[in-house]
């Protein structure tokens, strides 16, 4: 009985009134928090931790701290011969393999002097669309995920296991394909190949439409996304960030049509950007990027080329497997090439594609011997972290989160 | 990307108004570089980009050029979105003195990529923000990426082989 009124009596003097006032007025600001968040923790996107110092529920500042997969792939790639490194640096940015091994490649062919075959080419950009769109599913997956919207995951999953058949029927892999090689790819497409893309391409512009109509007019992911954490062009451009961010904030800047590699320039497509750059921009650009890149993909099928789909320089691309039987030549070349490899002229490139997340250079130094010297991937994801803290400072905590899924990190790429 | 020529009026220019910062250019694979005296490399990225117009540096990066000398190297590449051009900025320190002025003031995206030159070669960025390791531990020793550094050089620790551990599994 006496408990009772001892709770109403304490009941009574608490005083609501410091609660009404706007948060992050000067009142309540006087005690910072300073949270730790992740290096486990499912928002994350990986193995980030971030130092958040908090004042309420205000981020007042973002420190990552990076570094906990560093797996040393770039010191490993000394250590072999160029094309074993391939399999090694597809590993950095798990999401965009073959885009990994294509700025590998075309940094060493670019120092072998070494021509690509047309029809490589266009098989070449065929993975890596595909690659590109698969990249982007897992990334609306998870970040609808982050904001609650639980089902989009399973759709966006659903097509992403569909282009992982396609390049387990290309490839025999489903991730880390190792299907690009030095002058070319490893294999033709297989008969059948070209009919299951199609019938991909058929389907995705849809699913695309019906993942847009899921999320476009949704309340909740309008709140979270809607003029949350923009930043201008400027800021942008100061601190390296390229690829869909640097579109959402209205530059158009995309190497595929500024610097075209790979044969992007004989494709039809357009660059999505956004205007002010917050988080639904982010969202919205990623999204108009998949149907182009399904645009690209039928236009690479419509032009595919006949003829040879890696190098015929036998110094650097391995002889067909008939040869071996007939020349003395080819079994030489096929035995030097797997045993030492190929010796690459000394020097030093700097060869960058445009990656899912921005611009993925690679720099190779060779010294002339059989393995490279220096590999370096400067790797988007690395660079368009560090605009974390110019984006969330002053933003609520939640939409850190939203924040760090529309920034779309991947910690592989981060730590190499 | 500037051709021989362009490349060679941009060196001499840069030799006029940050008078003694140009070694010598180079030239390959279509990709132009000019090589900087380590001391005035911020003067330098600072004319490019007031006076050519190349004002993204899209990646820093650090080579060592053991068994050559001075070993340590710092590559700047540079961007000129516009034009779409693109030029190098390298330069070379040696071991016992590996200090390198910082261009994070100026260019804020080198910022986490000078802390990984630092943990991975041991380059010293003066007037750094925050030079600290990035990617190795805190406290780490030694620099992996230099070419001396042994490569698979160190133990794994099990319990058998953890001069910390208890003894329990023993």
């Amino acid at each position: 009985m006496s408990t009772k009124s001892d709770y109403r009596r304490m009941e009574g003097s608490i005083t609501l009134a410091p609660l009404s006032e706007q948060i992050g007025s000067q009142r309540l600001s006087s005690e910072l928090l300073t949270l730790n968040f992740g290096p486990h923790h499912p928002a994350t996107h990986g193995v980030l931790r971030l130092l958040v110092t908090l004042d309420g529920e205000i981020v007042q500042d973002v420190k990552p701290i990076i570094g906990y997969v560093h797996t040393g792939i770039e010191k490993t790639a000394e250590d072999k011969a160029y094309w074993k490194v391939i399999p090694v640096v597809e590993r950095m940015d798990y999401l965009a393999y073959y885009f990994n091994a294509l700025a590998f490649c075309g940094a060493v062919e670019t120092l072998l002097e070494c021509e690509v075959p047309k029809r490589a080419q266009y098989l070449r950009v065929i993975h890596l669309e595909l690659n590109r769109i698969m990249s982007h599913l897992v990334w609306l997956g998870t970040s609808a995920l982050d904001l609650g919207a639980m089902s989009m995951f399973w759709y966006c999953f659903r097509e992403r296991e569909q282009i992982l058949d396609l390049f387990e029927m290309s490839s025999g892999q489903r991730m880390h394909t190792r299907y690009f090689q030095v002058g070319g790819v490893i294999e033709d497409i297989p008969i059948g190949f070209a009919e299951k893309v199609r019938e991909f391409t058929r389907i995705m512009p849809g699913r695309v439409d019906q993942y847009n109509d899921l999320l476009r007019r949704n309340e909740i992911l309008l709140q979270r996304l809607r003029g949350t954490c923009p930043l201008d062009e400027r800021t942008l451009l100061e601190l390296g960030v390229t690829g869909p961010l640097l579109r959402a904030a209205g530059n158009p800047w995309d190497l595929r049509k500024a610097a075209p590699y790979s044969s992007y320039e004989d494709f039809d497509f357009k660059i999505p950007v956004g205007t002010v750059g917050d988080n639904y921009d982010r969202f919205a650009v990623r999204i108009a990027e998949m149907k182009e890149s399904v645009k690209i993909i039928d236009q690479a099928l419509d032009g595919l080329p006949e003829g040879p789909y890696i190098t015929e320089d036998r110094k650097i691309a391995l002889p067909p497997r008939h040869e071996l039987a007939t020349s003395m030549e080819a079994l030489i070349h096929h035995f030097k090439l797997v045993t030492e490899g190929f010796r690459v002229p000394p020097g030093e490139v700097y060869y960058a594609i445009e990656s899912p997340r921005g611009e993925l250079g690679c720099f190779v130094r060779s010294d002339g011997s059989a393995k490279p010297a220096r590999v370096h991937m400067r790797d988007p994801s690395f660079v368009n972290l560090q605009a974390t803290a110019p984006m969330t400072r002053g933003a609520y905590i939640a939409d850190l989160i939203a924040t760090l899924a529309m920034l779309d990190p991947i910690l592989g790429g981060v730590d190499r | 990307m500037p051709d021989q020529v362009g490349l060679e009026l941009i060196a001499t220019e840069l030799g006029v108004v940050v008078p003694g910062s140009v070694r010598e250019t180079a030239f390959f694979r279509g990709q132009a570089s000019v090589w900087v005296e380590p001391a005035h490399v911020r003067a330098v990225l600072g004319a490019l980009r007031e006076r050519h117009g190349y004002r993204m540096l899209m990646s820093v990066h650090g080579v060592d050029y053991y068994p050559e000398e001075p070993r340590l190297g710092v590559h700047y590449e540079l961007l000129d979105m516009a034009r779409v051009d693109r030029i190098a900025v390298k330069l070379r320190v040696p071991v016992d003195q590996p200090q390198v002025e910082s261009v994070t003031p100026d260019w804020p995206t080198a910022n986490h990529q000078e802390r990984e030159i630092y943990d991975m070669f041991g380059v010293v960025f003066d007037g750094h923000p925050d030079l600290r390791r990035i990617l190795m531990p805190e406290d780490y020793e030694g620099h992996p990426q230099r070419r001396d550094f042994p490569l698979g050089g160190e133990p794994v620790l099990f319990t058998h082989n953890d001069p910390s551990s208890p003894g329990w599994t023993r």
